[in-house]
């Protein structure tokens, strides 16, 4: 028996006495235990507070042109115990991987090692600049060049661009280095495929670069259908982005056949590698045909998705592609590492600058600690790790939930809302429920191949206990769904600092920031 | 491997169930051709003592900017980051969280975005701003494609004192998006005519302010210049703390504000992870990039936040999306919100103020040195100065000396002789007497 059940059948309902039952749920103050209501800093605030003691300048003659700015900017005045209380309480209305299992499908949400915060925070990575002469900064080129080493022998591919910001990023570089090669054959072609079942960045990507999106369908096992892919690949073709393993936590089986016909039109093969934690250590992306891959360092190589970001999108190049690898460069020259900055000598063709500096080094130091934590004999293990967990949950659950196809998965596992077809119940309030029984839902309605997606990726660090115990609690829902529990489900969640919230209104008149009332409210007050 | 849960009894038990003999079973989907039977050729595991050791000592080979005097700047500025800022931001449940896609789990990443976003709006004086972006340049270039679909032109005018790297930035987008940029040519200290390149099939203008020679000037005419042929004023800010001191874009007549706002709360990371801000006008909201977060109410009629507005971003709009950007920059923006929490109306100003009288006193110095001359006219904490010779070799000399003295304006236009004996200095709060003495002793020393 796992702990929720025995927790659960502690002090079972009917055993409890009508008039306890009947307490309602509200208090005086609207907060609940340890879920305090938290009014915003710009509520709290005094003016003549403030959180930083600064010396005074000393006397001196402002050269601000006249241009000195007049009256108050608004921002509220607060001391230090104030901000920690206010942050702390902000914090623990968060769900987070370090409080319990993350089960988001295609993110990644795996554990963030704590040394690799120490690192990064070293005053010899934090505490350096980006324009230091070359000479003070060599520390730095030797790390950003060990990563893009192990990145390299991880994906086979020869070179590395790293300076794209997060996964989109990385696609835009992907693409555009694309486009530049087939300019560079003088081709100018019109159109990017696109499987249905790519991240909505991919076609956004392609969009962006002036492509035509073209869409792919899947087959009925849940790959890119070979026969239409071919059909569609033509001169016209500058590049198919393909996910692999794919979103529906697929091993795209006929990928080698794939890359062969994109080749075979003259396109490049775009690979999205937000799916690496698969096979990273076990299948190298050059090996596939890939020519040109991003990696989110977010994602595969454990740095902190940190409530949105930030991220770090470095792109792996095939040969083919490398001389337009955007700038700028770490180079081995005559005396040692040697950042090129400009489109000259070998790097003429770059396609230029995508981002301001060097790239994300924060990311890259928290991601070398990773990669060397592990070892080869680590990562290796990590993607089997992470796909025996996902292919456990698929055989635990496969009996409740409906497993949109069979057959082994990768490191994600896809249903779909089959399973609750006349239960009154949608996978929104089935995920909603989730909440309330103390898990982060998994992705939901994502992929759009199926109807009502609930695509699952544990990761390779949730133990095999956390894993029973996940699967016990969706078992248990889905048995209450079945029953005819509807209220428990389109209630949810009812134990979280805020209930179902309304998106509709929200985007109908946005609020998107906080405004002083009008002196006239106030008055009435 | 401490990461790893699972034991091999685990792993055991796992594929009993599962029903295979062995982990390669699960794998049989991938081409027999493309699998490694063995491992890749890099080191094994390694412990935390190991790790450490190898990493830190690559730190070690690093000149910190904390351990000389430091006067380098150019859209990343070294200021003191309060002790409070980075424990708050390393609280599990912020750093270990994902993009909060589900509000009831995440109101404490939506509530502090919209603080962010609102503080951002207050220090612009724009009406909204996002929930961020990668860094100021990419926010440049978003800038400039959002006043493209707004205008419905394709031509934006760069002026000569925007940070090379932006521009540069813009030139790859404007490249493979399909548009066209004028670029004037930097003039350190000049004065450029941009009204006169406003015409009406200009898309926006972007100025910096200060620019990136470090010079302040009101753009409220040019605003005016671009307003009567319909085209956008995009005013870029690298370095945020500026706003607490110098009249904001939004009362210049801005209509997008594309910024840096590592200065605050965020440490140089030798140039990443930064932090791009992005503000507007109201009514162009619908066309900006990145998330959004608003304000509403749950199912009990509490107040709450949502990221809203979703249907101008790919998850839901893909290839109609006004932007690619998924993941942003929420960590730093949360740093940010900290520190200027911390902060307030009364500490900005204050730490502006000493930035300012930090850069007057130490150009003051500086302009006295026979053969060097201040360009500038005005300046908030950065400013430029011409010497009797080519400052990337002076630059090089006093690094040599342990004296980091700030940026030869030659590493970002090489083939520019012009520009070849311009020096970019900055000075913050962080820098004391001591390392100004130095500055001025070594320069003297070096120009001798």
């Amino acid at each position: 028996m796992s702990d929720w059940s025995q927790a659960a059948s502690a002090r079972p309902a009917e055993d409890r006495g009508a008039d306890e039952l009947a307490v309602p749920l509200e208090t005086i103050t609207g907060n609940r235990g340890l879920q305090i209501e938290e009014k915003l800093i710009f509520e709290q605030g005094s003016r003549g507070r403030c959180g930083v003691d600064l010396a005074d300048p000393l006397p001196f003659r402002p050269r601000l042109g006249g241009l000195e700015r007049q009256g108050p900017i608004g921002l509220p005045g607060l001391s230090e115990p104030q901000v920690i209380r206010h942050f702390t309480r902000l914090s623990q209305k968060n769900y987070a991987i370090d409080s319990g299992l993350y089960p988001l499908g295609s993110c990644t949400m795996k554990h963030n090692p704590r040394l690799n915060e120490k690192l990064a925070r070293l005053p010899g990575f934090a505490d350096i600049h980006p324009l230091q002469p070359a000479s003070t900064i060599p520390g730095a080129l030797a790390l950003i060049d060990t990563l893009a080493h192990w990145l390299k022998t991880l994906t086979g591919l020869p070179a590395i661009a790293l300076s794209p910001g997060a996964g989109a990023h990385g696609e835009l570089c992907g693409i555009m280095s694309i486009r530049a090669a087939l300019e560079a054959r003088g081709e100018r072609r019109s159109r990017v495929l696109v499987p249905e079942s790519a991240h909505g960045t991919n076609p956004a990507t392609a969009a962006a670069c002036g492509y035509n999106v073209d869409s792919v369908p899947g087959n009925p096992q849940g790959r890119v259908d070979l026969g239409t892919l071919k059909t569609k690949l033509d001169t016209d073709v500058a590049a198919l982005m393909l996910t692999n393993p794919n979103t529906c936590g697929l091993f795209e089986n006929e990928i080698l056949e794939i890359a062969a016909a994109v080749h075979t039109a003259g396109a490049f093969f775009y690979c999205d590698g937000a799916n690496f934690n698969a096979i990273v250590g076990r299948v190298r992306p050059a090996d596939l045909g890939i020519d040109c891959m991003h990696l989110n360092l977010h994602k595969t190589f454990s740095t902190p998705h940190g409530g949105g970001g930030p991220g770090s999108g470095p792109v792996a190049l095939a040969a083919s592609l490398a001389p337009y690898a955007p700038l700028p460069w770490l180079v081995h020259g005559p005396d040692g590492l040697e950042l090129v900055e400009h489109k000259k000598g070998k790097a003429q063709q770059a396609i230029g600058r995508l981002k301001g500096f060097h790239g994300q080094m924060g990311m890259f130091v928290r991601a070398l600690a990773y990669m060397m934590s592990h070892g080869a004999d680590g990562v290796r293990q990590v993607a089997e790790d992470a796909v025996l967990n996902a292919n456990y949950l698929r055989v635990r659950l496969e009996s409740d939930l409906s497993l949109s196809f069979p057959g082994p998965c990768m490191h994600e596992v896809l249903f779909d809302d089959r399973f609750l077809k006349e239960t009154g119940i949608t996978t929104l309030d089935f995920a909603k429920a989730l909440i309330d029984e103390g898990y982060h839902p998994m992705t939901m309605y994502f992929p759009l191949v199926v109807h009502g997606a609930l695509l699952i990726e544990p990761t390779e660090t949730e133990s095999k206990a956390s894993l029973d115990q996940f699967a016990g609690v969706l078992k248990a829902l889905v048995a209450k769904a079945r029953l005819g529990d509807e209220a428990r489900f389109h209630a949810a969640p009812r134990w979280t600092p805020r209930r179902r919230l309304d998106e509709t209104a929200a985007a109908r008149k946005p609020v998107l920031r906080w405004n002083p009332e009008p002196m006239d409210q106030q008055a009435e007050k | 491997m401490r990461y790893l849960p699972l034991t091999d009894r685990d792993r055991g038990e796992m594929l009993e169930a599962i029903g295979v003999d062995s982990i390669d079973a699960l794998f049989a989907d991938v081409p027999p051709a493309a699998r490694l039977d063995g491992l890749v050729d890099l080191p094994r595991a390694m412990g935390e003592i190991e790790v450490e050791r190898a990493i830190s000592g690559m730190a070690a080979r690093n000149v910190a900017a904390g351990s000389v005097p430091f006067f380098i700047g150019g859209g990343a500025y070294r200021h003191h980051i309060p002790a409070a800022v980075d424990h708050l931001i390393q609280r599990g449940e912020f750093l270990t969280s994902y993009t909060p896609y589900q509000p009831e789990v995440s109101q404490g990443t939506l509530q502090y975005l919209f603080e962010f976003q609102t503080q951002v709006a207050l220090l612009t004086a724009m009406a909204v701003a996002n929930a961020s972006l990668y860094d100021g340049a990419t926010a440049c270039a978003e800038a400039v494609m959002m006043a493209n679909r707004l205008t419905r032109r394709r031509k934006a005018v760069l002026s000569g004192g925007l940070h090379p790297h932006y521009r540069e930035v813009c030139e790859t987008y404007a490249r493979f998006v399909g548009f066209e940029l004028a670029a004037l040519d930097p003039a350190p200290g000049g004065a450029e005519d941009l009204g006169k390149r406003v015409g009406r099939d200009t898309s926006c203008v972007v100025v910096q302010n200060p620019d990136f020679f470090g010079e302040i000037r009101d753009y409220s005419d040019l605003a005016r210049n671009c307003h009567d042929v319909g085209a956008l004023l995009v005013v870029v800010v690298t370095e945020v703390l500026s706003l607490g001191a110098i009249i904001p874009p939004g009362e210049m007549g801005a209509d997008i504000v594309a910024a840096e706002g590592q200065s605050l709360g965020n440490a140089l990371n030798f140039g990443g992870p930064h932090l791009g801000l992005f503000a507007s006008r109201d009514k162009f909201v619908r066309q900006m990039p990145g998330r959004l977060a608003g304000q509403t109410v749950d199912a009990d009629g509490r107040r709450g936040w949502v990221l809203t507005l979703s249907t101008r971003e790919q998850h839901i709009r893909r290839e109609k999306a006004t932007s690619n950007i998924c993941t942003n920059s929420g960590l730093c923006a949360l740093a940010f919100t900290i520190h200027l929490a911390l902060l307030g109306d009364a500490g900005l100003t204050r730490l502006a103020h000493l930035n300012h009288a930090a850069a007057v006193a130490l150009a003051e110095r500086l302009e006295c040195i026979r053969g060097v001359r201040l360009v500038n006219r005005a300046f908030f904490n950065e400013f430029t100065l011409r010497l009797p010779r080519p400052a990337a070799a002076v630059v090089e000399t006093l690094a040599e000396e342990g004296v980091l003295a700030g940026i030869p304006v030659s590493r970002f236009y090489p083939n520019r002789p012009e520009l070849e004996d311009v020096l970019v200095v900055a000075a913050t709060e962080m820098v004391t007497a001591e390392d100004m003495d130095r500055l001025e002793m070594e320069l003297r020393e070096a120009l001798s």
